[in-house]
């Protein structure tokens, strides 16, 4: 692949961007200079403020200062009109699909066709360019029926029929297998040889360092360097992304794994929308050890972790904990025996927002704070106060609404709270989506000492490096299923990803495309 | 019951459907937008005033519906700044509509009260077509508002499902984001969408004041609006399954009526609250979680949008 022998044109210039929100600055000065014919990697943290300033180059934010430039004009971006217009178009993390309607009613919505639509037409319209973008998936198909990577592509697919000249992508792996994510990049690499350009915004250092022409560094919402990826390294990458240098290895120390404390077996469940979600599910975790479960979101993690909290019934199979049947009982009774849930959505199903730190932390508890019939409210603000002194949560007030904290110490409060009554198991769902590096080294360390406690833990993520850094095992969820296991000290991240897009675990490895 | 008892039902299930007809598919353009329009009840009461005062002061009915046209999208334009541009609560942005409307109707209409119209809508055979035997006498020996409803009731179907406006108007409810990304105005639609669908509202009224009953009465509405609404999600928002609904509605409400002169022994004030039991045990039917799953209600229903939120 031709790296570095594009031709050096200036196909957008940000100069001096500006971009504050209410109490936070999120884009502080920021140039940054996209060429023809090269994919751009904009690497940064979480709040990092690379998803803001891609907006502002989309139309989405307008700047409260500085200027955009396309092939050296001065433009203004007023509206996404105005930006695809220009041949800017962004994919978005979150994509901006209509699900109920077709690919080709999607691809062309906005767009200049006539005014009647006549199905037929409309499909042949996208045909050939749904080759082009790889999507496989039939332009009369409805979007809910794609899978995620699918719609990805019918994303790309409304760049090019809008003749974007600048594909911005947002976070695009986040959501697929590794090689789902393989062969977006070697879309993206075609797409860039084409004399567009891409912008490839991204945490991952791995994925930067293999797609990426050039790479820009944001931090804290300024920009910290522009590097040419054959000139750089992913140790260099890190330092510049996060300030100083972060661990890569295991952060686990070896522990003794005692006797099965959580066993499920053959566990089915519905998802919200009635369908199976947990298909015949069984796994176990042991005293003082973490078994990490890996798998592209909407296999069915969500739906075990909430069948193993007791908030979703499960249809079928047995959940057995220290021996003892739960399989039926309440959310209540599997607190009392022991069990503590971290579930995925914080501020939904975790914590109530408009409440303040105490009243949440007396919620799972509300037995042991009480005077005769009423609430003791003395004892749970004590507690509360010793919580946030204990797990550094920073917080105005324990009489705020917690809605108003920082996801990081919204998590640690959940944490404490969930930790705070001595379980003997946690599950723990997604426990550092969206936090910061300085949180979610916490949060790895909590997590942690409970293991070294004799705790054992379920750890959901999507993260494979958090899981190979924390885990003893991994077992990966595939359609409701537990499609494989792997011990951490031998897994390879190869064979994890085809277990995670479906390839069974005993099929022999397929080449990664392109490589 | 005889045959010709029950065609009678029928025919006057169509003309008390029709009100609901005009209401409801109102009500689906605006809430296929996004915005829940609660205030269709306000609005068909000023349609309901506009077009008898006006209809008395002209003698001219086609007037008076073009003028209560103009009061439901006058009212629907106030709802649409409130709840599009300040973003105010949709519910009780159109409760306190209402509440208003019945209030200012009632003030309006003071003086009209039990006056009789001068002219009003009288009913055509549809040469041809009223010949066709059952169905011609139902359908086809109506009043001119009523066969303006068949003209705009597949209309509506048909821009809504098969133009780009529809689209557009549809991916406004179901994902502003994707609309507003696609350069589409969000604000603009649904402007749009709730002026027109309180312009359906105020005709929906005035077919009430000029040819359903031909009067003016305070409230004379009765809660029709909210059957509208409740019609909407028994339609699951589709135009042609919303006037199948009305006309059911409707013959519900006249047969109560029917069962009065066949002899029946039942209180009016019984007979006036069937269309509101049938209306509460649909919403239960069609509440069942089975049900709403299958539902097609747009997604953004009831949400104001902001672009730069975060």
């Amino acid at each position: 692949m031709p790296r570095g022998g594009a031709p050096v044109t200036s196909a957008i210039e940000l100069r001096g961007i500006v971009k504050r929100f209410p109490g936070v600055v999120a884009n502080s000065n920021i140039d940054l200079e996209l060429r023809h014919g090269e994919v751009h990697a904009l690497l940064g943290e979480n709040g990092a403020g690379k998803s803001t300033l891609m907006s502002v180059l989309a139309g989405i934010y307008q700047p409260d200062a500085g200027s955009i430039l396309i092939d050296g004009e001065p433009i203004a971006l007023r509206s996404p009109r105005d930006a695809i217009q220009a041949g800017i178009a962004m994919v978005h993390q979150h994509f901006r699909l209509v699900k109920p309607f077709t690919v080709a009613e999607n691809v062309l919505l906005g767009a200049r066709t006539s005014w009647l639509l006549s199905p037929g037409r409309l499909e042949a319209e996208v045909a050939d360019l749904a080759q082009q973008a790889g999507l496989k998936a039939s332009p009369s198909a409805r979007i809910w029926q794609l899978s995620v990577g699918e719609q990805q592509r019918v994303e790309i697919l409304k760049a090019l029929y809008r003749k974007a000249r600048v594909l911005i992508l947002d976070e695009p792996t986040a959501v697929l297998t590794p090689q789902e994510a393989e062969a977006l990049f070697v879309t993206l690499r075609s797409m860039a040889a084409d004399g567009r350009t891409v912008v490839f915004v991204s945490h991952k250092l791995s994925e930067v360092m293999s797609v990426a022409d050039r790479i820009t560094v944001l931090r804290g919402g300024k920009h910290v360097g522009t590097l040419e990826t054959a000139s750089t390294d992913e140790h260099r990458l890190a330092h510049l992304m996060v300030g100083r240098d972060i661990a890569f290895e295991s952060a686990r120390a070896p522990g003794e794994a005692g006797e099965i404390v959580l066993r499920v077996d053959d566990l089915h469940a519905l998802s919200d929308l009635g369908l199976p979600a947990v298909r015949g599910a069984s796994l176990s975790v042991r005293a003082g050890e973490i078994l990490g479960l890996a798998g592209v979101a909407g296999n069915g993690q969500r739906e075990l972790a909430e069948a193993l909290a007791g908030t979703r019934p499960p249809t079928r199979g047995r959940i057995e904990l220290y021996g003892a049947d739960l399989t039926r009982a309440s959310a209540r009774r599997r607190i009392e025996a022991g069990l503590a849930y971290v579930p995925e959505d914080r501020l939904g199903t975790g914590l109530v927002g408009a409440m303040d730190a105490t009243a949440n932390v007396m919620l799972k508890s509300l037995s042991k704070h009480r005077r005769g019939p009423l609430l003791d409210y003395r004892s749970a603000a004590r507690r509360t106060k010793d919580l946030v002194e204990q797990f550094g949560i920073k917080m105005s007030s324990l009489d705020a609404p917690v809605r108003l904290m920082s996801g990081g110490n919204l998590q640690k409060l959940l944490l404490a709270r969930e930790l705070s009554s001595s379980p003997r198991v946690v599950i723990a769902a997604h426990p550092t989506a969206g936090l910061d590096v300085g949180a979610t080294e916490a949060v790895h360390e909590l997590l942690l000492e409970q293991r070294a406690s004799g705790v054992g833990i379920l750890l959901i993520s999507e993260d494979l490096d958090e899981l190979l850094m924390l885990s003893d095992r991994i077992a990966v969820m595939y359609e409701g299923e537990i499609a494989g296991e792997v011990s951490a000290d031998d897994a390879d991240l190869e064979r994890i990803g085809l277990m995670m897009g479906g390839t069974g675990a005993d099929a022999p490895p397929m080449a990664a495309g392109g490589g | 019951m005889s045959s010709e008892l029950i065609i009678t039902i029928f025919v006057a299930g169509i003309a008390a459907g029709t009100t609901l007809v005009f209401a409801a598919v109102g009500e689906i353009i605006a809430e296929r937008s996004g915005v829940l329009n609660l205030g269709v009840e306000g609005m068909m009461l000023a349609g309901a005033v506009t077009g008898f005062l006006v209809n008395r002061q002209v003698r001219a009915p086609w007037l008076g519906v073009a003028a209560g046209i103009s009061a439901g999208a006058t009212l629907a334009l106030l709802l649409a700044v409130l709840v599009v541009s300040f973003k105010a609560n949709q519910v009780v942005t159109g409760l306190a509509l209402v509440i208003f409307a019945i209030g200012m109707t009632g003030y309006l209409g003071e003086s009209v009260v039990g006056v009789p119209p001068p002219v009003t809508f009288n009913r055509i055979a549809l040469p041809g077509l009223s010949d066709i035997p059952v169905l011609g006498r139902i359908f086809f020996v109506q009043d001119a508002l009523v066969y303006l409803s068949y003209v705009l009731v597949p209309a509506t179907w048909w821009i809504l499902f098969r133009t780009r406006t529809g689209l557009n108007l549809r991916s406004v409810g179901e994902s502003p984001e994707t609309a507003d990304a696609a350069g589409l105005s969000v604000t603009g639609t649904r402007y749009a969408a709730v002026v027109i669908g309180g312009a359906f509202a105020g005709l929906a009224g005035a077919y009430l004041s000029l040819a359903r009953a031909p009067s003016w009465v305070p409230n004379m509405t009765a809660g029709r609006g909210w059957i509208a609404i409740a019609l909407v999600i028994f339609a699951t928002w589709s135009p042609l399954r919303a006037a199948l609904g009305g006309y059911l509605f409707g013959s519900v409400e006249a047969l109560g009526f029917r069962l009065q002169t066949v002899g029946l022994e039942v209180s009016t004030f019984f007979i006036a609250m069937m269309p509101y039991l049938f209306t509460i045990v649909v919403l239960v039917l069609i509440s069942r979680g089975s049900v709403q799953r299958r539902l097609a209600a747009p997604s953004a229903l009831g949400n104001a949008y902001l672009r730069e939120e975060r």
